[in-house]
């Protein structure tokens, strides 16, 4: 029954999942950027830099991704800039995920030795320098184990694309779930293909975070 | 034991699958609606409430109200009696057979076609009100009937519809986007989102109603009976339901509810219900 | 799309506060739920108990990497197949509860690893039980070094009640979505109030951790 219904839809399914992992990789890529300039402004010297920073992660960590990608997907047309169900998803997904990417990054960057800064300073560094050629390279290996969680967020968030008609996972599965009427076992394929891609991604982290650290840390 | 342990992330890919492929089937849609409801003088209807004309939801009460809604009350009392106690359980295209298959629904009235792939999985009653499919867009458009939904174009229709089944037929050029309910649907054509929505005339007036610069285009270019959907094995109660429809026409009830609900819609008047 | 006037009426206000208060209900009880469960799964867990904590660790894993869109569905859908049918309310805490738990097991048990493994050694070879070292020990110190990340989940857990919008669970999501359907010219304004009632909700369950974080660390 279940490799009936995968067979039948197998088109749809590989669709699905290559939107999944699409849009994914687009949010993770800015996700990266806007996180680590929100990160850099939050640990900034000056107040008022580092006040726009908290604004916008406290305001995005706090309002449901539902929320704003559907602001994106029927409001933000009809001001005048037109978007699809995929870029409002894709738009929606990175503008919440990279608040949660900016705490990870803050929080990286300020476990590395503050003494550091001083220290690269009065050698003669600027500030730019140090965080880009000091700090920055040892934050990193902090950083890397809750980035993977946040991108294993960021792959099951996708399913909120099935909102907007985004053509992702969950999108498919539900069409194809309304047209076989075998609910359950559809969105049973889905699951695992799902998996595929988070479980792996789950296990990885978790080795990486034992040989790195040695503590697990875990942060939606 | 190491090179084990790599490949250990499929198991529970192995085990989920066996848990959800073991599933039985299920027992709770099988009691008898009729002996249920007699005995504890209640039945469930699954209903739209987003869809106006049919069944919205109206917020200054919070009480669902439409032909449907009507209908159903009618049908239920005629079956089993004045005093019956009447749910509503709001559904979606998507939603509504899962759920009366599952048994959280006794029966659904909710803007649902009689097909032939949905009478595999439920039974249907006699129709009550015959619909015909067509396209809404706004006002102005280029598109003036479904012949104009060619290649480029988006057309927006709702997940587990029948329409959208329909339209890959007849518009097969056009790509369609499938939303949650009617409400969203209606909302993403106004977003600019696709250049028409399509789905049930019915339907699609109550939308323009509402909102003048909406407008139905084209002909209608399907037949879309409705019927009220029950469980298979469930005869007992759609005799009785076929028999409350049947008397509800042969004494006017019918047609006053008719009236109350498309009495006044300008452009209906294309349906042939006979 | 902006009028407000007509969108803060009492009558739509009071819809919106009809919808935050199921939002409430689905998030309280499924905190409590979840918070019980993800305990009592992370310290199975943790415990490293032959065969148990291999099939408790498997059942974590597979529940948290999978989107908790899909286990709405599962509950609504697929429970009924093995004679559980629940209505809209309960399949959506049901739901919640079996994603957020086990989340908040691995918040649990990757907190009580944290806490150093040698203070157990130390806490038994002083004469206390497993049982004892851990309530007294082990459990206090862990759940100081975990209070962030648990905060941080519920506050996910409130903000995941909008996709129950779905099964037309009448929460606040589904109450914005029915009241700008109506009337096109609400939007803007129901948007604003959304934001602002889950903000509110979500920024009041931060503070909260705040004051935590601060009265534990004193």
């Amino acid at each position: 029954m279940m490799w009936q219904i995968f067979r039948d839809n197998f088109g749809l399914f590989m669709q699905g999942l290559g939107y999944t992992v699409g849009v994914s990789l687009l949010s993770l890529f800015f996700c990266l950027i806007i996180g680590t300039i929100f990160a850099l402004l939050e640990i900034n010297p000056k107040r008022w830099v580092r006040v726009i920073g908290k604004i916008y992660v406290e305001f995005f960590r706090n309002v449901p991704l539902l929320v704003i990608t559907m602001f994106f997907y029927v409001v933000v047309p009809r001001l005048g800039v037109p978007l699809s169900g995929f870029a409002a998803g894709a738009i929606g997904l990175t503008i919440y995920t990279s608040a949660f990417i900016a705490e990870t990054v803050r929080a990286g960057i300020q476990s590395v030795d503050p003494g550091q800064m001083e220290a690269a300073r009065s050698n003669g560094l600027t500030y730019v320098q140090t965080m880009r050629f000091i700090i920055l390279p040892q934050a990193i290996k902090i950083i890397v184990p809750p980035l993977g969680n946040q991108f294993i967020n960021l792959v099951k968030n996708s399913s909120v694309l099935a909102f907007v008609a985004g053509f992702d996972l969950m999108y498919q599965g539900n069409l194809i779930a309304s047209n076989t009427f075998e609910t359950t076992t559809t969105y049973a394929i889905v699951g695992v293909l799902y998996l595929i891609i988070t479980m792996p991604m789950s296990y990885a982290m978790t080795y990486l975070d034992h040989r790195w650290s040695g503590s697990v840390k875990e942060e939606e | 034991m190491r090179r084990l342990k790599k490949w250990l992330w499929l198991l529970p890919l192995l085990a989920l699958s066996l848990l959800l492929t073991s599933c039985g089937s299920n027992s709770l849609a099988a009691e008898s609606v009729l002996q249920r409801g007699k005995e504890t003088n209640s039945i469930t209807w699954g209903v739209k409430n987003d869809t106006r004309l049919f069944g919205l939801m109206d917020i200054s009460d919070g009480e669902i109200k439409g032909f449907d809604i009507d209908i159903a009350k009618e049908v239920s009392r005629r079956v089993f009696g004045q005093n019956v106690k009447i749910n509503f359980v709001p559904v979606t295209s998507q939603t509504r057979i899962p759920l009366l298959k599952n048994g959280n629904v006794d029966a659904i009235i909710a803007t649902m076609t009689n097909t032939p792939d949905r009478r595999k999985v439920v039974d249907f009653s006699d129709t009550y009100f015959n619909a015909g499919q067509s396209i809404l867009v706004k006002k102005g458009s280029k598109i003036k009937s479904v012949a104009d939904l060619k290649a480029g174009t988006k057309v927006i229709g709702v997940q587990g519809s029948n329409s959208v089944q329909n339209i890959k037929k007849v518009a097969p050029d056009a790509r369609v986007l499938q939303l949650s309910d009617y409400a969203q649907a209606f909302t993403a054509l106004q977003s600019g989102q696709g250049d028409a929505l399509t789905t049930d005339n019915g339907i699609l007036y109550g939308m323009s109603a509402d909102n003048p610069d909406y407008v139905v285009v084209g002909k209608t270019f399907t037949k879309e009976p409705y019927a009220i959907a029950v469980n298979k094995g469930q005869r007992d109660f759609l005799d009785q339901v076929n028999l409350a429809l049947k008397s509800m026409r042969a004494d006017g009830v019918y047609k006053q509810i008719e009236d109350k609900w498309f009495g006044n819609i300008a452009g209906f008047s294309d349906r042939s219900d006979k | 799309m902006g009028d407000f006037a007509g969108a803060y009426q009492w009558m739509n206000i009071r819809f919106l506060l009809e919808g935050l208060q199921v939002t409430l209900i689905l998030s309280a009880v499924s905190i409590v739920f979840s918070f019980l469960i993800g305990a009592v799964f992370g310290l199975l867990r943790y415990m490293k108990i032959p065969g148990l904590s291999v099939i408790v660790g498997l059942i974590i894993d597979i529940i948290r990497n999978l989107p908790l869109l899909l286990i709405l569905f599962f509950t609504y859908f697929g429970l009924p197949n093995i004679g559980i049918r629940l209505n809209a309310l309960p399949a959506a805490i049901v739901a919640m509860t079996i994603f957020e738990s086990m989340m908040l097991a691995e918040i649990f048990r990757g907190g009580i690893q944290a806490v150093d493994p040698g203070q157990m050694e130390a806490a038994r070879s002083n004469g206390l039980s497993y049982g004892q070292a851990m309530y007294h020990i082990i459990l206090p110190q862990a759940i100081k070094k975990m209070i962030p990340a648990i905060v941080s989940q519920l506050i996910s857990l409130v903000k995941d009640t909008s996709l129950a919008t779905i099964i037309v669970l009448p929460e606040l999501m589904y109450h914005g979505q029915v009241l700008y359907g109506q009337n096109s010219n609400y939007m803007i304004p129901v948007f604003v109030a959304l934001t602002v009632m889950y903000f509110v909700v979500c920024y009041a369950l931060s503070l909260l951790s705040k004051y935590l974080d601060h009265r534990l660390a004193a």
